[in-house]
């Protein structure tokens, strides 16, 4: 993975730099020791490691704008961090940039019913949020598997999704507003505690955006009340095209279930083998439904989806029965990235996003695509919106393997683009897929989209060396060659 | 004279969109012209006519996912989605009979231009929430894409985020990828008769703090509830605060009961069924209650969903207003008697103490000249707005001055 070559003259300057950064955020907050910067050296891409030139953690907006405005003026990159759970490298630190880490803004500031919002710091954790309104009864919806650790903060920056994003939508469909720092040191509001924000949707733009726009210092998420119940439906299928003809009828029925989950065979053994959860060993793939929502409603639709497995050829249809049980369904699921990992010294989680009619070709493919990288692989699968999670299986170790297992990832990735999908549905580019981007876009799409972040950033400051594969001067990305005066092309309609 | 250009693909558009350019011409983009009284009015000789952009390109009901063309009528697509039992979750709006057009004519991308969202946006999201991807020519006459065709991707920047209420000042857009979503079985009202507006906001945010997945809570006040076309409240002689229920018929019908009676404590309650409910909130989101007087101003305002009745409130005390609230009270339509400014300095600083903005959606040419149409923006902010603009139309070609003059 190529990034940007340090700038050898920023890092002479580092001194200089960590005193003027010191002097914006007093005691603690600058850390310049090695050993005390090692633990920032990856986020949850953790095949890849380097350290920051220089680690800040401010307290206040104040100081984060403080820091972007000095940084911008020093011509220093700048690598914002949440809780660095990220699975696409997006918080890879630079050998000449400053880590920005949020981990102190770490309270919630204000909980709001009549509004149903909650505005929190950005060092919060997902879950933490659903903590402070749960014995009101309500939660907040996107639930990244990482929700215990994640930030709310990083669940902006990758948009965030989760088991119940098919239902409940991902990040940016469950947020109302940001405070919002942007390289020049400024502190702009979009959006708040009304439904939508005016103008331009720059929330909508911010979210998603990998820190590559600017440093979030405050968010407004709309909390939901809490269904009442929650019922689980598991269902084994001989083959996963059973499977994935099941969740097109169950979606074909009208029924958005909360959550809808596949897993194949080798992800349901490894799973059974270490949470013990029930699962039959035997099937060729396992669905689960949770329907949530008022108990009337959830019986019902658990009859239909019952009805519309067996229409489809299940081998197995079970129902949980209690709390205990739907608990039990879903632990093999919640613990499948551990439970592969027992099995393998190494895997790496992918991510891609397919039309779900894709999928027996997508696993066609994959299993063709194993034998020839002689790499195992499990599939786990958001099935209700068609997103992988394809588990592959290496050993670091061993000369090679790493190589080969990325080049297997991008060898599904590519292929997910082939049938109609794309590379990431919830994880976010960062370094991982960053040189895949040209499967998916065009020169031209590509360049648009860094125009969008001249607008933000034209020094190309901000986490320079994710997402985009190649980095172009945003004056060079603004030229334009306007040719004559004369319509060029003239079978045009005219009136 | 104004002049037309009508391409029939999206290489004409680019072609028309390069002319444009190396002419210095800005364009006024136009796809079944149902909208081009909103936003400000802006001087452009040339009319960019996308309306041969037009049909369903692929559907496919079990994916979730409709492409079509821009210029596809708004009826087209929803003719096409109900009869597989399924709908835009956003529940486009018509403005039609608001800005004083008479045939329905709207389009798909003119639904997406100005992120339209009716009564279910507080439970579904607006339009922005539901376009999936998009091709289009910006005003650079390049033709580029971002999204896709898929219901879950963070690949790249969210550009139809920005695309959605961008009101063509962006990017011509040639397709459109968009989320649709099954249509209820059943749709029940529940109404509480005769509130005052703060008791209004506080059943509406009691249904929406229940578990009775409420999909739509408006209030309307006993001066406008009159009329209605529905005759239960065309008749109730008071004000109505109706609460949507919406889905499976099993449990539509025990939420609208356990409703029912978690709200008698407000007052005299009573229900609408499917039929009823469905012109009732077709009314709503259409603003049928200031459709007349033709042709006085009408804003709309959004704010915290909590500060609706004390902004409707203070208001209501304006000479000659009128009012009703959606979106739990956070979404306030408000019609204004003619006057130069149609009440801008008024409405604005009532707004902005409340925290939210305030568009001027019908008022005449030269009021929404004289007007800042959009909510005014700080300084850094409008900076930022005109980078964003000029990142996709750096020469101004593409609707100049439709949202903010001199963007």
């Amino acid at each position: 993975m190529q990034m940007p070559e340090p700038d050898q003259s920023v890092i002479g300057r580092r001194e200089e730099i960590a005193a003027a950064l010191r002097a914006i955020v007093p005691g603690e907050g600058v850390i310049t020791e090695t050993d005390s910067m090692r633990v920032y050296e990856t986020d949850g891409l953790s095949a890849y490691r380097q350290l920051p030139m220089i680690v800040v953690l401010p307290e206040t907006t104040q100081q984060v704008a403080d820091i972007l405005r000095y940084c911008k003026e020093a011509g220093v990159k700048v690598v914002p961090r949440g809780a660095g759970t990220g699975l696409s490298g997006g918080a890879l630190p630079l050998a000449d940039g400053v880590l920005l880490g949020l981990g102190k803004f770490n309270r919630i500031l204000e909980i709001d019913f009549d509004n149903r919002a909650v505005v929190t710091q950005p060092g919060v954790t997902n879950l933490g949020i659903t903590h402070a309104v749960q014995d009101d009864g309500f939660y907040y919806a996107p639930d990244p598997s990482s929700q215990i650790a994640c930030s709310i903060g990083g669940n902006i920056a990758e948009n965030s999704g989760g088991v119940h994003s098919l239902k409940y939508g991902l990040t940016t469909n469950n947020v109302l507003g940001v405070e919002f720092v942007t390289i020049d040191g400024e502190i702009l509001r979009f959006g708040g505690k009304h439904l939508e924000a005016d103008g331009y949707d720059f929330l909508g733009l911010i979210t998603g955006s990998e820190g590559l726009l600017g440093v979030v210092t405050e968010i407004t998420v709309r909390v939901l009340r809490k269904p009442s119940t929650a019922r689980a439906v598991l269902v084994g299928f001989p083959t996963p095209e059973e499977a994935g003809a099941c969740v097109a009828a169950v979606i074909g029925a009208g029924i958005i279930p909360g959550g809808m989950e596949m897993m194949d065979n080798p992800a349901i053994n490894a799973a059974e083998d270490f949470v013990h959860a029930g699962y039959p060993r035997d099937v060729g793939a396992l669905l689960i439904v949770e329907l949530d929502g008022p108990e009337v409603e959830v019986d019902y639709l658990i009859g239909r989806v019952r009805e519309i497995a067996e229409a489809n050829g299940a081998s197995e249809v079970r129902i949980s029965e209690s709390e205990e049980e739907r608990n039990t369904f879903w632990a093999g699921r919640k613990a499948a990235f551990p439970a592969v990992g027992r099995i393998s010294p190494d895997y790496i989680c992918m991510d891609g996003t397919i039309p779900r009619k894709q999928l027996p070709e997508i696993l066609t493919r994959m299993s063709a695509m194993s034998k020839k990288h002689n790499l195992r692989v499990a599939n786990v699968f958001h099935a209700g919106d068609g997103n992988l999670h394809p588990l592959i299986l290496f050993d670091a170790n061993k000369e090679g393997e790493l190589e080969r297992a990325e080049a297997f990832g991008a060898d599904i990735l590519t292929a997910c683009v082939e049938l109609g999908g794309v590379l990431t549905g919830e994880h976010g580019v960062g370094i991982e897929k960053r040189d895949l981007m040209g499967e998916m876009f065009t020169e031209v799409d590509l360049n648009q989209q860094q125009r969008v972040k001249c607008a933000f950033d034209p020094d190309g400051l901000l986490n320079p060396g994710k997402v985009f594969p190649q980095l172009h001067r945003c004056a060079e990305l603004g030229r334009m060659h306007v040719s004559g005066g004369q319509l060029p092309f003239p079978d045009i309609p005219r009136f | 004279m104004a002049s037309t250009l009508k391409p029939e693909d999206a290489k004409q558009v680019e072609e028309a969109v390069t002319w444009a350019l190396s002419n210095g011409e800005p364009l006024e983009i136009v796809g079944r012209a149902s909208k081009r009284a909103l936003g400000r009015p802006f001087q452009a000789e040339t009319v960019l006519d996308l309306s041969d952009l037009s049909g369903v390109i692929d559907y496919e009901p079990a994916e979730l996912v409709l492409t079509a063309f821009p210029s596809t009528p708004m009826a087209e697509v929803e003719k096409l989605l109900a009869e597989n039992n399924q709908m835009l979750a956003f529940e486009p709006m018509d403005l039609t009979a608001l800005l004083g057009g008479t045939t329905t004519v709207g389009s798909l991308a003119g639904a997406l231009m100005i992120n339209s969202g009716g009564p279910r946006r507080i439970k579904a999201g607006s339009a922005r929430d539901h376009l999936l991807g998009f091709e289009a020519v910006s005003g650079r006459a390049e033709q580029f894409k971002s999204g896709a065709r898929v219901v879950k991707n963070v690949t790249g920047y969210d550009l139809p985020k920005v695309i959605c209420g961008s009101y063509g000042t962006l990017a011509a857009v040639t397709k459109i990828d968009v989320k649709v979503l099954p249509m209820p079985e059943k749709v029940y009202t529940v109404l509480v008769l005769g509130l005052d507006a703060g008791a209004a906001v506080r059943a509406m945010s009691a249904a929406m703090n229940s578990a009775h997945e409420v999909s739509a809570a408006a209030y309307v006040p006993a001066d406008l509830s009159g009329k209605s076309g529905v005759s239960y409240i065309k008749g109730a002689g008071a004000s109505v605060t109706a609460l949507r229920i919406e889905g499976f018929g099993p449990s539509v019908e025990r939420r609208c009961a356990d409703l029912r009676s978690e709200l008698s404590a407000f007052g005299a309650v009573e229900e609408l069924h499917t039929m009823n409910s469905q012109s009732f909130w077709r009314e709503v989101r259409d603003v049928h209650y200031l459709v007349t007087p033709m042709p006085d101003p009408v804003w709309r305002i959004s704010v915290p969903p909590s500060a609706g009745a004390s902004v409707g409130e203070a208001l209501s005390g304006m000479d000659g207003a009128a009012w009703f609230s959606d979106w739990a009270g956070g979404l306030i339509w408000l019609q204004l008697p003619a006057s130069d400014d149609a009440g801008a300095g008024a409405v604005r600083a009532a707004v902005s103490a409340a925290g939210g903005h305030a568009t001027l959606v019908r008022a005449g040419h030269e009021v929404r000249a004289a007007v800042p149409v959009f909510h005014p923006q700080p300084d850094a902010i409008a900076a930022l707005s005109m980078r964003l603009k000029e990142s996709f139309d750096p020469k101004h070609i593409l609707n100049p001055g439709r949202m903010y003059a001199g963007v």
